[in-house]
């Protein structure tokens, strides 16, 4: 009884989970190891879409003769690079009809012609004819013959599927691309993004949490960064920051803070110098990652907000009462407690931001040295057009991001677990 | 008698005041006023004044008297001292001030001797400090953004400080941006896009991802384990790495262009974070509830349909408003997989008309605005069931 219990259970269990682990593994794990495939051949976005033969029925009266039609099929492959072997060609015509003077690779049978074209090279084109008539001398209604579809096959190969592969993308990724700085951007670009995101974020949560009047909607509008359409988000910052006529520059101007407008999304370096030490900071780079953090640190303060709310109150009591001073407080109290969920945090934004493409894609879209490795995988694929490379980056990334999983887990997995 | 105290306070305190009013000089130099400097040295100084003056009168006279007096003589001398500036911009100056010398309120000669009053001093400041920094940073740019919309970009080439609306235009002048993308840019139809794959995403993803994450918190089944901890790897994967094989796929297939395929991704992409969520929430259900309902004879359809959905509409509409937010904003597949302007989503629409550098910038402020306020809105509205479900979907965007 119990047996079978546990075996409905089962069935049920699986008919339940089932369809959203399909879709999600057709959607999300398939393309992971679609992507090992791809990118082992030399491939490009031409060349992906499968070859097909084509058709474009055109319908027209033969002059005084009523009683019968010419038939134009303007025939192609849709392909300009790959042949198509075997060409199977039909279409049906309504009773009493027939052709007449039929093309020899074509029959009439059982009210349809039948064609055999063999095989098409690529860029193939030809204007094939059928003269028909009406067996009842009858006038032949143009529009049912051209409602008619004709049915064409044939077959091509794939070139997604067959078995030529190279190590060529990869060799190109690391020794063509300049690959070390692509790496070194990726990482300033994460590094910095995170750390600047949870600094911020505990000083934003640092505030809210403190008794001062309307903390509820502080809260709301310190998020809005986060939950704001990226797009607009991001038009508005390059307006904000353009040199042309960008409000801050104008400001900058027109307060004397600086003589010249300085293009903060379109210069690679800026030359620095602080006591006397010149030295060369990335401006883009820098622009974007404070963007970054700016998009980005209201999910820190919102999770540390949680864990500070959550310290109980009574510990700061006793630190009053033992005269401990605010900074002594925060050190010795409020740190190690929010210690754990920064770890997490840090990881997860790590993660997060090493994939980050749409907020450099459309402040920058990748110019003046602020390329990453995401960036590069559209480049390759959609800008250069160059499947394969893109396909490769990809798998980089899976690669270096699982090792940050390993990492993670190893260090601070089981700490994680306490929280 | 400490002097540090009292030197920290006064420096402290008028750097503060000195910042509020720079902040207010800036948003009044965007509305055309024509100040060339923020004399911050200045007002600095008679910021120091000011504090000294409210420190040294303490209780001698009452509160509200005192903040008054004292904000009235700052603002006078504050305009002798700057630029010839409107009789409101001064007004400004005078309710800042009161609000600034109201927040001084505990501050007196006394209290600066209580012990730590320094550190006291600082973090109170930098609490002050930082809302006023976080609050302008933040809403800054969104304040850019709607007010461009009104402009006309060659008012903003002549002069790019000055967003001051001109209310003597009519409505239709005012708003012109917005009727030009709507008639021109066919903005319409992008938003009707946009709402049914939102929706659409949301149904789907609902579900599929209620049955599943019930399976997931009550049935034992081989293999559960492994699907709770690969649901947690999956979200960590990005979207990045999907495309370029979801694209040739979709190619092949002939899904890209439509608005169903999006679909299909948007649901693939949320269902580990819903499934995640929910599966959360159903665990918190008391099990009894549900014996009660096997008793009367329900399958598991009526029991999730009879008891746990109405038992955890909260969890739903949570996890719904944070799928809808994802899918509303997604602009990465967009990009990828609709090239046609037929079937354009509202974020990949407004990157269209950016891809054309004639566009003039209302236009695309216009759109930003059109994709931002229904988000704003519903977060505004929800923010409660929002705030619990980006805590708990944390791990994805």
């Amino acid at each position: 009884m119990s047996n079978s219990l546990s075996k409905l259970e089962k069935r049920t269990a699986y008919t339940l989970v089932l369809p959203a682990v399909l879709l999600v593994f057709a959607i999300v794990l398939f393309p992971i190891f679609a992507n090992v495939w791809i990118s082992f051949k030399d491939i490009e976005l031409k060349d992906i879409r499968i070859p097909e033969p084509r058709a474009k029925k055109i319908v027209k009266s033969i002059s005084e003769n009523q009683s019968e039609l010419k038939i134009i099929y303007k025939l192609r492959n849709s392909s300009l690079i790959q042949d198509i072997r075997n060409v199977q060609f039909q279409d049906k015509f309504p009773k009493d009809i027939s052709p007449i003077n039929l093309d020899p690779r074509c029959n009439f049978q059982s009210k349809k012609v039948m064609c055999n074209f063999g095989n098409w090279q690529a860029k193939y084109r030809e204007n094939f004819e059928i003269v028909v008539k009406n067996n009842n001398g009858e006038i032949i209604d143009k529009k049912i013959i051209k409602s008619q579809k004709p049915i064409l096959t044939g077959k091509s190969d794939n070139p997604l599927l067959t078995t030529n592969f190279t190590l060529e993308n990869f060799k190109k990724v690391f020794y063509e691309n300049n690959f070390v700085e692509l790496l070194l951007t990726t990482f300033y670009f994460t590094f910095f993004g995170t750390v600047g995101a949870i600094i911020f974020g505990i000083l934003a949560a640092q505030l809210v949490n403190q008794n001062i009047q309307g903390r509820t909607y502080m809260r709301g509008i310190l998020l809005f960064p986060y939950v704001g359409p990226v797009v607009a988000l991001a038009y508005t910052w390059t307006l904000l920051l353009d040199p042309n006529s960008g409000t801050l520059n104008a400001l900058l101007v027109n307060f004397n803070i600086i003589e010249q407008p300085i293009n903060l999304l379109g210069q690679k370096y800026i030359t620095m110098s602080i006591l006397g030490f010149e030295f060369k900071l990335r401006l883009a780079l820098t622009t974007v990652i404070f963007f970054e953090i700016w998009r980005y640190f209201p999910l820190a303060f919102l999770f540390i907000l949680a864990r500070l709310q959550a310290i109980p109150q009574s510990l700061y009591e006793a630190a009053e009462v033992d005269g401990a001073s605010p900074i002594q407080k925060f050190i010795h109290i409020t740190l190690p407690q929010i210690t754990a969920i920064i770890s997490i945090l840090f990881m997860i934004r790590f993660i997060w931001n090493f994939n980050k493409f749409e907020d450099i894609f459309l402040l920058t879209g990748g110019a003046s040295g602020t390329r990453t490795l995401p960036i590069n995988v559209y480049q390759q694929g959609f800008a250069i057009s160059d499947i394969g490379m893109g396909s490769a980056v990809s798998i980089v990334i899976v690669m270096l991001l699982l090792s940050f999983m390993v990492i993670y887990f190893r260090l601070i997995g089981k700490r994680a677990n306490e929280v | 008698m400490k002097f540090k105290p009292l030197a920290i306070f006064l420096i402290i305190s008028s750097f503060f005041l000195t910042c509020i009013l720079s902040i207010w000089k800036i948003m009044s130099t965007l509305q055309g006023l024509n100040f060339t400097s923020l004399n911050i040295t200045a007002v600095f100084l008679i910021g120091l004044l000011l504090s000294l003056a409210f420190v040294l009168i303490g209780n001698k006279i009452n509160h509200l008297i005192k903040i008054f007096l004292l904000s009235f003589i700052f603002s006078i001398l504050y305009f002798n001292l700057n630029e010839t500036s409107p009789h409101w911009y001064i007004f400004g100056v005078f309710l800042l001030t009161l609000f600034y010398t109201n927040k001084l309120k505990k501050y007196s000669m006394q209290s600066l001797k209580e012990d730590f009053i320094s550190e006291k001093i600082i973090f109170d400041f930098i609490t002050l400090f930082g809302i006023v920094f976080f609050a302008f940073v933040i809403l800054f740019p969104f304040y850019i953004m709607l007010v461009t919309s009104f402009k006309t970009q060659i008012a903003l080439l002549v002069n790019p400080l000055d967003f001051s609306l001109d209310f003597t235009k009519s409505l239709t002048e005012l708003f012109k941006s917005y009727f030009v993308i709507f008639e021109t840019y066919n903005f319409g139809r992008y938003i009707l896009i946009s709402a049914a794959v939102s929706i659409g995403t949301v149904i789907v993803t609902l579900l599929f991802a209620i049955p599943a994450a019930y399976a997931v918190a009550r049935l034992n089944f081989f293999g559960k384990n492994f699907l709770s901890t690969s649901i947690l790897i999956i979200y960590m994967f990005p979207a990045i790495v999907l495309v370029i094989p979801l694209y040739t796929l979709f190619s092949q297939l002939g899904l890209r262009n439509s608005i169903f395929g999006l679909l299909i991704v948007y649901t693939a992409t949320t269902l580990p974070v819903a499934i995640y969520m929910l599966q959360g929430y159903f665990k918190s259900i008391p099990k009894e509830i549900e014996d009660a309902g096997i008793i009367d004879g329900q399958n598991w359809f009526g029991i999730i349909l009879k008891i746990i959905i109405p038992l955890s509409l909260p969890a739903i509409a949570s996890v719904a408003l944070y799928v809808f937010m994802i899918a509303w904003n997604e602009f990465l597949f967009s990009l990828m997989f609709l090239d046609s302007p037929k079937s354009f989503t509202l974020s990949r629409a407004i990157q269209y008309l950016s891809g054309d550098a004639e566009t003039p910038r209302q236009y695309l402020m216009a759109g930003s605005v059109i994709v931002t306020v229904p988000v704003l809105l519903i977060f505004i509205y929800f923010e409660k069931y929002l705030v619990s479900g980006l805590t708990a979907g944390s791990v994805k965007e």
